[in-house]
């Protein structure tokens, strides 16, 4: 394993690479790939945060813990709400910023706040022939030149091995709330979510986990603000629902914490048996993904990302075929994940364009070969 | 400013491409009558004319497909074109190009309540795009001064910003989706009503590559149910620092406005002098405005306030009532027009941290002395996107080129400062020759090789973003291929 100190000892271990390498933050995210790992855990440190300035710009290999405990004592955080993976796929170490936005990990707020993508301001990163690049800057504004910045967010390694990230921040909300639904079903759970997310009230939030609390299906819409902003909007939102009323209207901080790092994490699946899959689709194909078989569903995105447990083996983007979106294998043995991939094969057009990138940020070849195709 | 020369061979073939291309538009989607072609000669940085070979305005994706697909045969660079109200020279032509504008593609192919998207083709403006679901109470949150006038195809090769992004995010933040045509003709899609696209991130790197890498003819919009109200408050400081200061404070606050715009004296004096908002006349001004229910606006404006009176204002103004929101903004809003009624000018865009915003203010100042023009502030100050309006007489000989170097120097400054060359409006022509001073070469050569893949032969809208020194080779290797 190889843990360079700085972006030029990075950029030389990358061009002195005679084969495959593995690109690893914290290695929590059971992405690896076949080759010589690359650490970015050499990279850490906050390199510059101003709270009035709503911008934070770090080490690739900082810790996401040391990140959020850094925004945490200024009252802010990341809004995106990037997910842990370590339950889900039992895995241990510490997660990385580098790692979080290298993958656009977003959790539950990404209606509401965007992506991961949406809150990166720059990058630098080293390509596959070892040069350093940097793009964007740290300033909310940028359209000077063509925004690399997004590109290498979710590009998984596979464009280059980013060394510094500049983020957007945001104000922690003073309160947060929860309305609760127990025991509906999907097509009454996607009613809650159409409904919600087209009203006035700035929703946050807008799930359901197949087992709550009580033991049925929870279904849940969260909003947050100052305290008695949120006292209004929920009350307002619970009289949007006539004959669907909310069984529980929850403002308890350490509760609402549990129901939506639970939902965020698809903690339901946890320790238990069968292949996970996450598919992202339009909000109200929900129903085709979760109407038609016998399979656990967690629902996030006001319905528009799904988490499956599916039998181990199946592949499930073969039953998805008809629905708009794409399926990724999140949790599998590795001969599925090598039979099926981990990311949905594109379309010939933009699969050749994907690959023309490939090869122009590694012309080797040798960043994360074959993760994203 | 330079621009390549045009091709001569391109110029002989003039009749051959004109007979190809009405081959498969109709007769009045091809322009190629002298006179014609000078409607599209330059966008809204007027300083730069010269019309093209042609215009073509088809209907329809599979037109767009076509025209570039026989482009590409004859190896004739193509301009796309929106409304041609960019500020920064992103359609102007070349006197060997087509130049390609949608504005006749102007449809709204889907609205979607339940999944809070809209289908448009991109010819359509931004605020009818707005203007569609308003009924329904719904916005498209990207609202650039020109809403009324700029198509979305232009707000996507530009990535365009607005007032209120500080809340909602520019143009990449609220695209799901495009339907776009490469230059060889092939038309692909990319995202759609999903929230992410999956794969790389295309859509992120084709939202502000300034049409160099394809034509979008058809987008699909994130939109968002309008708030139940908004109102502003006007705070006027006797000092840039002191506003500058206010501003940091009501961010690290944990209010989030969804607007903050900052404006110092001398625009101050030109807004009032022209709209006659009644504003004070003071070193600067804050317009902060907060939405919500009337309870809400009431709490966050409380808390606004409160700030704003610790440091001292010597003017604080709370709307009423919706006219006198309306006041409060008259003068801001008219800004662009108060300028113009003085004098030209020319509108930079360049972003700043905005904790530099008073070194900025007062160096921007004293060039304003040493270049002997005046500069008048206008900006978004909540993301540090600076709007300073250099006045100018274009009649006068030299000023336009003195008028060119001061905004350089400002850019240039922006950089220093830890901030950017442009924040919304684009490099387009304007800012190509500054790119080197933000970017290194090797920065800049990773964004070439994008293009690379996408526009192996260089065809699409050629001449802009990059120095001209920059892409010589990959221009000239196009041409001799061809």
């Amino acid at each position: 394993m190889m843990t360079p100190g700085s972006e030029a000892e990075l950029a030389e271990a990358i061009a002195g690479a005679s084969g495959p390498l593995s690109i690893q933050g914290g290695g929590t995210r059971g992405l690896a790939v076949e080759g010589e790992v690359l650490s970015s855990r050499g990279l850490s440190g906050v390199e510059l945060y101003e709270p009035g300035a709503l911008t934070l710009v770090v080490k690739a290999g900082t810790p996401v813990a040391e990140v959020e405990a850094l925004l945490a004592a200024q009252n802010q955080r990341l809004a995106f709400e990037p997910m842990d993976h370590r339950g889900l796929l039992g895995t241990n170490g510490e997660p990385t910023i580098g790692g979080v936005i290298a993958a656009d990990v977003s959790g539950p707020r990404r209606i509401q706040a965007g992506a991961a993508r949406d809150h990166l301001l720059g990058v630098r990163f080293v390509d596959g022939s070892g040069q350093v690049v940097k793009n964007g800057g740290r300033v909310m504004k940028n359209v000077t030149g063509y925004d690399l910045v997004k590109l290498m967010c979710g590009a998984h390694g596979t464009l280059g091995v980013l060394t510094e990230v500049s983020l957007k921040v945001l104000p922690k909300p003073e309160c947060s709330g929860t309305l609760v639904w127990h025991g509906l079903g999907w097509t009454a759970a996607l009613k809650v979510f159409c409904e919600a997310l087209k009203s006035p009230y700035d929703v946050t939030g807008a799930g359901r986990v197949p087992q709550g609390r009580a033991g049925k299906s929870m279904t849940v819409i969260r909003v947050e603000g100052f305290e008695d902003s949120v006292k209004y909007r929920l009350t307002e939102l619970r009289r949007l629902f006539s004959d669907l009323k909310p069984d529980e209207l929850n403002i308890d901080a350490e509760e609402n914490t549990h129901i939506w790092q639970s939902l965020r994490d698809a903690e339901p699946f946890r320790g238990k048996a069968g292949d996970v899959w996450r598919t992202s689709v339009k909000p109200t194909d929900m129903l085709k993904v979760t109407g038609q078989w016998d399979f656990e569903h967690v629902a996030d995105w006001g319905g528009g990302l799904i988490w499956s447990l599916v039998p181990e083996g199946e592949d499930y983007r073969q039953k998805l075929a008809d629905v708009p979106g794409h399926a990724t294998l999140v949790r599998a043995s590795a001969d599925t994940r090598a039979r099926l991939g981990v990311f949905q094969p594109q379309p010939a057009p933009l699969a050749a364009i994907s690959a023309g990138l490939r090869s122009q940020f590694d012309p080797r070849g040798i960043l994360n070969p074959g993760l994203m195709g | 400013m330079e621009m390549p020369s045009p091709n001569p061979a391109i110029l002989a073939r003039k009749g051959r491409l004109a007979e190809r291309l009405l081959a498969v538009l109709p007769a009045d989607a091809v322009i190629q009558d002298e006179a014609e072609t000078r409607a599209y000669e330059c966008d809204a940085l007027t300083a730069y004319k010269c019309p093209p070979l042609m215009a073509v305005l088809p209907r329809s994706t599979q037109e767009v497909s076509e025209v570039l697909r026989i482009c590409h045969e004859e190896g004739v660079p193509v301009v796309p074109r929106g409304a041609g109200t960019s500020l920064a020279g992103g359609a102007l032509p070349t006197a060997d190009c087509v130049i390609l504008g949608v504005a006749r593609m102007n449809e709204v192919l889907e609205t979607d309540y339940d999944n809070r998207i809209i289908r448009v083709q991109t010819g359509r403006t931004n605020l009818s795009v707005s203007g569609a679901v308003e009924e329904e109470e719904f916005f498209y949150a990207p609202d650039p001064s020109s809403q009324l006038a700029c198509a979305i195809a232009g707000n996507i090769a530009m990535n365009s910003g607005g007032a209120h992004c500080l809340k909602y995010g520019v143009t990449t933040n609220n695209l799901l989706g495009v339907t776009m045509v490469m230059m060889d003709g092939t038309v692909v899609e990319i995202g759609g009503a999903h929230l992410d696209a999956g794969g790389l991130d295309l859509l992120g790197v084709i939202c502000g590559s300034e049409g160099q890498l394809g034509v979008v003819t058809e987008a699909t919009l994130r939109i968002l149910r309008k708030p139940e109200g908004a109102r502003p408050v006007l705070i006027g400081y006797d000092s840039n620092e002191v506003a500058g200061a206010c501003v940091s404070d009501i961010i690290k606050a944990g209010v989030l406005p969804v607007a903050i715009e900052f404006m110092d004296r001398p625009c101050i004096e030109a807004c009032e002098a022209f709209a006659k908002a009644g504003y004070p006349m003071c070193e600067a001004l804050l317009i902060v405005e907060v939405e919500g229910s009337p309870a809400e606006i009431d709490h966050q404006l409380g808390l606004i306030i409160e700030i704003a009176r610790s440091h001292n204002p010597v003017e604080l103004r709370e709307a009423g009532d919706a006219d006198e929101a309306a006041r409060i903004w008259l003068g801001r809003k008219s800004a662009f027009g108060a300028m113009g009624q003085i004098n030209d000018y020319m509108c930079l865009d360049g972003t700043i941290p905005v904790s530099s915003l008073p070194f900025v203010l007062r160096r921007v100042g004293e060039m304003s002395k040493e270049f002997g023009l005046d500069v008048a502030n206008v900006f978004h100050a909540g993301d540090g996107n600076m709007h300073p309006l250099i006045l100018f007489d274009a009649n006068k000989p030299g000023d336009l080129e003195t008028c060119e170097a001061f905004g350089a120097e400002i850019l240039k400054l922006c950089v220093e400062a830890g901030g950017c060359l442009t924040g919304e409006h684009g490099v387009g022509i304007e800012k190509r020759d500054l790119m080197l001073h933000q970017y290194t070469e090797a920065d800049l050569e990773a964004q070439l090789k994008v293009k690379d893949v996408f526009d192996p032969k260089w065809l699409l809208n050629p001449a802009k973003v990059f120095p001209l020194s920059v892409t010589e080779g990959r221009r000239a290797m196009a041409l001799a291929a061809e």
